[in-house]
């Protein structure tokens, strides 16, 4: 009798678990933002490259052979950045979106449903704090820090989200905050670990999500 | 102390409707089906029963060209399932949950 009501209350805690977590999210998303991630990685780095070299030449022609810190090409090159991460940005949402717009038309859910508004409110939340601590950063000069402290608010935004979703987030959430912290060390290195957070973690969890949720769905409804 | 358990819930069924209307708002006919494994009659008069005690509301519309039930706990529905909740767990001696 005993057992039995534990069994009810384990079972009805069960539901009320599964049915809040937002489960359409699709692993594709992940690929497609992966990508984009080290794309954009890839631009940043040939543009830096190309200011290096550009300064390199000015330094040959100056008389005293001293490399002059051009001011107007380093903000050119800062608004690069700016636009690079933006469109980066934009191509990540957007695959996000649609992929798992796809996905909810199989599985029968919403792509605007209660689990996932508790998905994003919790996936926010640390990420605007997050992205209020990097002005700070910024505003005292700390330009240094900023890609490590993306990383880590980016993944404790993940860890907090993935409550609310599919259990690989939870991984892929502690793989980025060690991962930022990791880079908080070697900031020298900055672009291969964003490069390493936004694009390597992102495809390799967003295949992993994929092939355990989706491929087969695939196939036995295509069967 | 039995008495307090709502024979209403005596359904599995039931119960676990209610135990995912009450964290969810509004849910499909279709997702409720695949949350509990129950065919289409037998949830379709489960859900009947809960209606005529008022303890759920439908909404029918239409999503597209399909046609779109869903169902959502009422004030009353949300009481009675956590009196019964509360009744359940009186009838268990130590309870190994910390947080109830």
């Amino acid at each position: 009798m005993v057992n039995e009501h534990l069994d009810e209350l384990a079972r009805i805690r069960g539901l009320m678990d599964r049915s809040t977590r937002f489960l359409s999210l699709s692993g594709l998303s992940g690929v497609i933002a992966g990508t984009a991630a080290l794309v954009g990685a890839f631009l940043a780095r040939q543009h830096y490259l190309d200011l290096l070299w550009a300064e390199r030449m000015d330094s040959y022609a100056s008389l005293d052979g001293r490399s002059l810190l051009d001011a107007g090409r380093w903000n050119e090159h800062l608004v690069f950045l700016f636009v690079d991460g933006m469109a980066v940005l934009l191509v990540a949402i957007a695959g996000a979106l649609w992929f798992t717009w796809r996905r909810g038309r199989r599985t029968g859910q919403g792509l605007w449903d209660a689990s996932a508004r508790r998905m994003v409110v919790n996936l926010l939340m640390p990420l605007v704090a997050g992205g209020l601590f990097c002005l700070s950063l910024l505003q005292y000069g700390a330009l240094d820090m900023v890609p490590p402290a993306t990383l880590v608010f980016y993944g404790l935004a993940l860890l907090n989200a993935s409550k609310y979703t599919l259990d690989e987030i939870r991984w892929l959430g502690v793989s980025e905050i060690v991962l930022g912290l990791v880079a908080s060390f070697w900031t020298e290195a900055a672009l291969l670990f964003w490069a390493l957070g936004f694009g390597v973690l992102h495809i390799f969890y967003g295949g992993l999500m994929y092939l355990r949720h989706e491929r087969n769905a695939t196939t036995a409804e295509e069967a | 102390m039995i008495d307090r358990l709502n024979k209403a819930f005596e359904s599995r069924v039931r119960l676990g409707i209610m135990a995912v209307l009450v964290v969810n708002d509004f849910v499909d006919h279709a997702r409720l089906k695949e949350l509990l494994g129950v065919t289409d009659g037998n949830l379709a008069s489960h859900l009947a029963a809960l209606e005529e005690l008022k303890y759920v509301t439908v909404r029918k519309r239409f999503v597209g060209k399909r046609p779109n039930t869903s169902y959502k706990a009422t004030a009353a529905g949300l009481r009675a399932f956590r009196q019964h909740l509360d009744a359940i767990e009186q009838l268990v001696p130590k309870n190994p949950d910390p947080h109830a």
